[in-house]
């Protein structure tokens, strides 16, 4: 099977400082690959070279097998690749419906929309309330209340409908459950593996190895820059994932 | 490797039992629902507030102040404070501020009185020229505060003292009469113009309007609908909540604040055509307190001065508490000074308003 998301020998350098190191990534269709690593490993400059918030120094991004260069994070969101970010990027004063359709505003058909501008809100509205009972959201009564109104979960969920509603090809997840307690997380694990579900592959970069352990179907270790080893979470333990990351042991061949 | 200690593996083995987070909203008090209301109808307090204003001075001076000629005399009254509010609001909406407002609406009706009577210009040129120059320096604004990050107080703080002095400058501190204006250039007064509805025959009482007022609602009622239904509106509101966040959801932060600070210019310049309207004549002396009765009209009008909350419409009703406390209290003979001081209150309870409602149960 052909990756749908490939990176070859990336290489990002600040300075004096190579955070990635001829860096190669591939993510399959349909999968959940969890990407793990020490602080200052260079995961997240790994996930914005794909993500286009960075531009590698040298290598390059295969989306498909076709040669792309991102120059933006809009760049790689019109090519489907949707990224949530750890900050959930919200107006916490707008609604819903307005987060959900930021910057891809739908407006109405005709004069209306053409001379004068206006939103179709109606349309917006239902399409906002279509994914998010599609994920299963729909405990969320009003699509007007305001963001700021909803629990931790609750806006997270919403950052993932978004993605999940834009994001024809990849959805990049940083850190989804790092600040939600236990039961908001298990619901966001839910939630995303019911995005898989849907066949759309997914990029995880998380700390927390119970949740990486259990969502993922690959695992990929990063460390110094490069990928160290992609792992099945069926073979290893966490501890050894652990021992992986930090250099206490090397992987096997 | 696995030992006891790798206990925490368990969960995932077992998997998730029993109930997950519940996304059930929680039942709401009385309190609880006014704030929400606040929170999606950011305008009710002032409107509120006018509402009781009105009522209160109607009962105390009769028809005195309740009068259709009384009660549009404050629009007029209002009318330059209020179209400078309504582009402070945009920029305060972006979690800036404004204080080059009263300048540049100055500047720019000296502009259109000189470029007609020192260049000879014919007079709907100079009116465009006027605008052009307000729509420039809001625009330069615009790019300090976007493109070289500057603080908004900062620029226009700057901005203010530069257009000012440029003003004097340019002006030589000369007033253009208003007899001269009546005569050779009377498109420099077309906002004054006044008309009557329902006056004697006489000709005394009744509602009298001039074509500023007009205007100054038309501003309100526009830019209203640009706010809430065009996606430059919502736009404007997610700069002012979280400009990155804005940015990383694709909106062009950088435009849209070049965008509103232009348009801010391009107001204060029609302000300024307002102004010749409403004195007469064209003076590089009036206009000074404009940028601060503006903010006043924002703050008491519910926009939060960090941006990204309250409606325009708050402003409009604002401006319209100002204008009913000025004129009202003058009414019933009170010292000036009791204005000031009730205006003081108002401002800051208005704040204090604001807090409470983004202090939302989460």
């Amino acid at each position: 099977m052909e990756p749908i998301l490939q990176g070859r020998g990336l290489v990002k350098r600040y300075g004096r400082v190579t955070a990635l190191d001829h860096c190669d990534f591939d993510l399959y269709p349909g999968e959940i690959l969890a990407v793990i690593g020490d602080n200052g490993a260079g995961k997240s400059s790994l996930i914005k070279a794909m993500s286009g918030a960075i531009i590698p120094d040298e290598g390059e991004v295969l989306l498909e097998g076709r040669k792309v260069q991102f120059t933006s994070p809009t760049d790689a969101r019109r090519e489907g690749i949707e990224t949530v970010y750890q900050t959930l990027a919200m107006s916490p004063a707008l609604s819903i419906a307005d987060n959900m359709f930021m910057g891809r505003e739908l407006r109405k058909p005709g004069i209306m929309g053409k001379v004068f501008r206006q939103l179709d809100r109606s349309r917006m509205e239902k399409l906002a309330r279509e994914k998010l009972s599609e994920l299963g959201l729909m405990t969320i009564q009003n699509i007007n209340q305001a963001v700021e109104t909803l629990s931790g979960g609750q806006r997270q969920g919403v950052a993932v409908a978004r993605a999940a509603a834009f994001g024809s090809k990849v959805i990049i997840l940083d850190e989804p459950t790092a600040a939600l307690g236990v039961k908001e997380s298990r619901k966001v694990l839910e939630l995303i593996l019911d995005v898989r579900s849907r066949g759309i592959p997914i990029i995880l970069i998380s700390h927390n190895m119970p949740h990486v352990f259990e969502v993922a179907d690959r695992i990929h270790i990063h460390r110094l820059g490069k990928r160290l080893c992609v792992i099945k979470p069926g073979d290893y333990t966490m501890s050894d994932a652990v021992a992986f990351m930090t250099g206490a042991r090397e992987p096997d061949a | 490797m696995s030992t006891k200690n790798d206990d925490y593996e368990a969960v995932v083995k077992t998997g998730n039992q029993g109930t997950v987070a519940a996304f059930a909203p929680a039942r709401k008090g009385a309190l609880a629902q006014i704030q929400h209301m606040l929170h999606l109808q950011p305008a009710l307090v002032p409107l509120f507030v006018l509402a009781m204003s009105i009522v209160t001075f109607g009962l105390l001076l009769g028809t005195k102040f309740f009068s259709p000629f009384a009660l549009t005399l404050i629009l007029q009254q209002v009318q330059i404070v209020g179209i400078v509010a309504a582009a402070q609001s945009l920029v305060i909406l972006t979690a800036g501020i404004d204080l080059s407002v009263g300048a540049i609406a100055v500047l720019s009706s000296v502009i259109m009185g000189q470029f007609t009577f020192r260049y000879g210009l014919p007079v709907e040129i100079a009116v465009l020229c006027g605008l052009a120059f307000g729509t420039a320096i809001g625009a330069l604004n615009g790019w300090l505060v976007a493109v070289m990050k500057l603080p908004p107080f900062i620029v226009t703080l700057g901005m203010w003292q530069i257009v000012l002095a440029a003003n004097f400058l340019y002006s030589r501190n000369e007033t253009i009469r208003a007899q001269d204006i009546e005569s050779e250039a009377s498109l420099l007064q077309f906002l004054g113009t006044t008309f009557k509805v329902g006056a004697d025959e006489s000709g005394g009482g009744g509602a009298t309007f001039t074509y500023g007022v007009i205007v100054m609602v038309l501003i309100f009622l526009i830019l209203a609908y640009m706010l809430r239904h065009t996606a430059w509106g919502r736009h404007i509101y997610a700069v002012g909540d979280d400009p990155d966040a804005a940015q990383l959801s694709g909106v062009n932060v950088r435009a849209t604040i070049i965008s509103v600070y232009a348009l801010t210019g391009f107001i204060c310049a029609i302000a300024g055509w307002a102004l010749i309207g409403r004195i007469g004549s064209v003076s590089p002396t009036s206009g000074q307190l404009l940028n601060i009765e503006s903010i006043t009209a924002v703050v008491i009008g519910g926009i939060s001065l960090f941006g990204g909350r309250g409606s325009i419409l708050g402003t409009f009703f604002g401006a319209l508490i100002v204008g009913v406390f000025t004129l009202g209290l003058r009414l019933a003979g009170a010292d000036a000074q009791w204005t000031f001081l009730l205006i003081g209150v108002l401002i800051i309870a208005a704040v204090a308003v604001d807090q409470w409602i983004r202090k939302v149960s989460g």
